[in-house]
């Protein structure tokens, strides 16, 4: 099976390359934008029990891919 | 200069080396020019420490930085023996990409983020420490932003773990001082028992008038080794 984890910094933390986007396509003249965020994705393939999959991925991006200390993360497992 | 700032006997020094630390021998050769102390390089795979009296996590793109800086490195084999130092009470000095591993393994308070610029940072800054001394030291680094949320930032104010800020000539830790828009300009902080510090600066490129003018970093080192 195939998870998908969104890794970003909390709201409350200033990222300046999401501000650099945002402030380009202001000015560019797009119209209506209200802010950008920047998160990266990972995609793992994980062979695991049915009943445990859930529990070790979240383990993974909890422990592994993400930083709590600034960071947020979303797992949604993709379809197969 | 260097017997001056020789404190100490003859401490046993570990520094820590992981694929794409670059500083590891910097720092065995400031220990051994300046204080006399001949630092036993350690492999990160290892599953043991050896008797040392003090560790040196020192600078470099460990695993080139994947993930985020330090994340990888913070689970080496070898950071399980170092957690157990720590908690022994060991003291342990973290440079740059050493201070990013501790964060990252939770030694340390905070994290590391991109510079505000976006931009690798290499030059001279001056920094003070927590009674106001100041030093001229080289920074070099694309993620020294140090973050931590409001509330554990006054925490460590009120236990005075900020080691190192950011400051210009003269002491003031103004916007304009901070290269990489760190919270409160904190360059270095300290562990709850003070025996761990991490900072971004480099002490050991700062060793010898012939490199870049400063030899403050000597200073850093030799209070680091006074805290064995």
């Amino acid at each position: 099976m195939e998870f998908e984890v969104l890794v970003q910094l909390k709201s409350e933390v200033l990222d300046p390359e999401a501000r650099a986007i945002k402030d380009v396509l202001i000015s560019q003249g797009i119209s209506g934008i209200e802010g950008v965020t920047v998160a990266k994705r990972y995609v793992v393939a994980l062979q695991a029990d049915e009943a445990q999959a859930d529990k070790k991925m979240e383990a993974i991006a909890s422990e592994y891919l993400s930083n709590p200390v600034s960071q947020i993360y979303k797992i949604k497992r993709l379809a197969t | 200069m260097t017997k001056r700032l020789s404190a100490v006997g003859a401490p046993r020094v570990g520094v820590i080396q992981f694929p794409g630390s670059n500083c590891d021998e910097d720092c065995v050769d400031a220990f051994d020019r300046h204080f006399d102390i001949h630092a036993t390089r350690l492999w990160h795979q290892n599953t043991e420490l050896p008797p040392v009296d003090a560790l040196v996590i020192p600078g470099g793109f460990s695993f080139g930085d994947y993930l985020r800086s330090g994340a990888l490195a913070a689970h080496s084999p070898l950071m399980q023996q170092v957690k157990k130092f720590a908690s022994r009470g060991g003291p342990i000095i973290g440079i740059c990409n050493g201070f990013q591993i501790l964060t990252e393994s939770q030694l340390l308070p905070g994290a590391l983020l991109h510079n505000m610029s976006q931009q690798f940072i290499c030059r001279q800054v001056t920094v003070k420490d927590e009674h106001g001394r100041q030093f001229s030291m080289p920074i070099a680094h694309g993620e020294g932003r140090y973050w931590l949320d409001e509330k554990s930032l006054s925490e460590i104010e009120d236990d005075g773990r900020i080691a190192f800020q950011y400051c210009l000539p003269g002491g003031s830790t103004t916007f304009e001082a901070n290269p990489n828009g760190s919270v409160a300009n904190i360059a270095g902080v300290y562990s709850k028992n003070k025996k761990i510090l991490g900072l971004m600066p480099h002490p050991e490129r700062a060793t010898d008038s012939l490199m870049g003018g400063s030899s403050d970093g000597l200073i850093v080192l030799r209070d680091f080794l006074n805290r064995i």
